[in-house]
């Protein structure tokens, strides 16, 4: 598949979620369980794209010792749950991450 | 009743200050896009076509790690699943709308502009109420096109050795902050990280998104019912 199609591809699953939800789903739909159980995708979806970009190197082995991203994440989640500020938590990451990578 | 261009530019002033995150996301996608090998022309079709920061992310990822097409499409799917209840949530306050409209709502609605939106729909009742959420979208829109522009131009200075894809775990980090002062959420959280990364290798297709997630949502509902016993 080309670059383009597949961009058109990812473009229309986007699109089509947004449209489902706002021209068919209605709020009557979702029960009580239902909206407990959706206010937890998040933290079921998002790890799975951290934890392997933290954890495994360039070719996909686990990689415990002399990896800087896991203190650098660490410190992060700290910041980012003390603080509750996006940009903070990034900000700290990547600070933490080159400090320990060029000093 | 207000003219729709005063609830347009209601909705962008609400907006506004929500933008100050998403500027370093519009930033280090573009920047990323470039460092993958996108060509800077399909990195600015993406931000237009796709317009969705997390979705556009997790192409790059997947789209880097070798993953087939269908898989990339599922995993694009699945990461936009967490919006369906905003959406009907909102949708009440628009089924009186012309189908183009809801077309037009459908490509401008983002998490952004929804939380802010939401609260203005709700306490107003006038017929024009949607601009505000056009408004939102499309102050978001132009902040992604401009940093993923940004991003495309920096992209070309920046050196590798930065290790600048440390930024797409941190963004995502980012956002679940507040998941993790829940212990519920800690535990998904940890449970769908680990099948992630230990099945990183083993899960055929690069498919180690959906498994994981579908893993921690199965996690996520027994422990909330054996709470409730």
């Amino acid at each position: 598949m080309s670059n383009w199609i597949l961009i058109i591809y990812c473009g229309l699953i986007t699109f089509l979620t947004r449209f489902s939800m706002i021209a068919l789903l209605k709020k009557e739909m979702f029960n009580d369980r239902i909206r407990e159980i959706l206010s937890f995708v998040p933290s079921a979806i998002f790890p799975a794209i951290i934890f392997p970009a933290i954890f495994l190197d360039s070719s996909g082995l686990v990689q415990i010792e002399n990896n800087p991203k896991i203190l650098a994440s660490m410190i992060a989640i700290i910041i980012g749950v003390l603080s509750k500020n996006i940009i903070a938590t990034i900000v700290t990451g990547l600070a933490v991450y080159w400090f320990l990578i060029f000093i | 009743m207000k003219s729709n261009l005063k609830v347009f530019f209601k909705g962008v002033l609400d907006v506004s200050p929500l933008m100050i995150p998403v500027v370093p996301f519009g930033l280090i996608f573009g920047v990323l896009a470039i460092d993958i090998g996108f060509t800077p022309l399909e990195t600015i079709g993406m931000s237009l076509i796709i317009f969705g920061g997390a979705s556009q992310i997790v192409l790059l990822q997947l789209f880097s790690g070798g993953a087939s097409s269908l898989v990339i499409i599922s995993s694009v799917g699945a990461v936009n699943s967490r919006h369906l209840l905003y959406g009907a949530v909102v949708s009440e306050h628009l089924s009186d709308l012309k189908l183009i409209w809801k077309i037009i709502i459908s490509y401008f609605l983002i998490d952004q502009a929804f939380a802010r939106s939401n609260e203005y729909l709700k306490k107003n009742k006038e017929k024009n109420k949607y601009f505000h959420l056009i408004g939102g979208g499309a102050t978001c829109w132009v902040v992604w096109q401009t940093t993923t522009f940004l991003g495309i131009i920096l992209g070309a200075a920046i050196p590798e050795k930065l290790g600048l894809s440390f930024a797409v775990p941190l963004t995502f980090l980012a956002l679940l902050v507040d998941d993790f002062r829940k212990l519920i959420n800690v535990i998904v959280i940890l449970i769908s990280g680990l099948v992630a990364t230990f099945g990183f290798n083993f899960i055929p297709y690069k498919a180690y998104v959906i498994v994981a997630a579908l893993v921690g949502l199965f996690v996520a509902m027994t422990l909330t019912k054996m709470i409730k016993k």
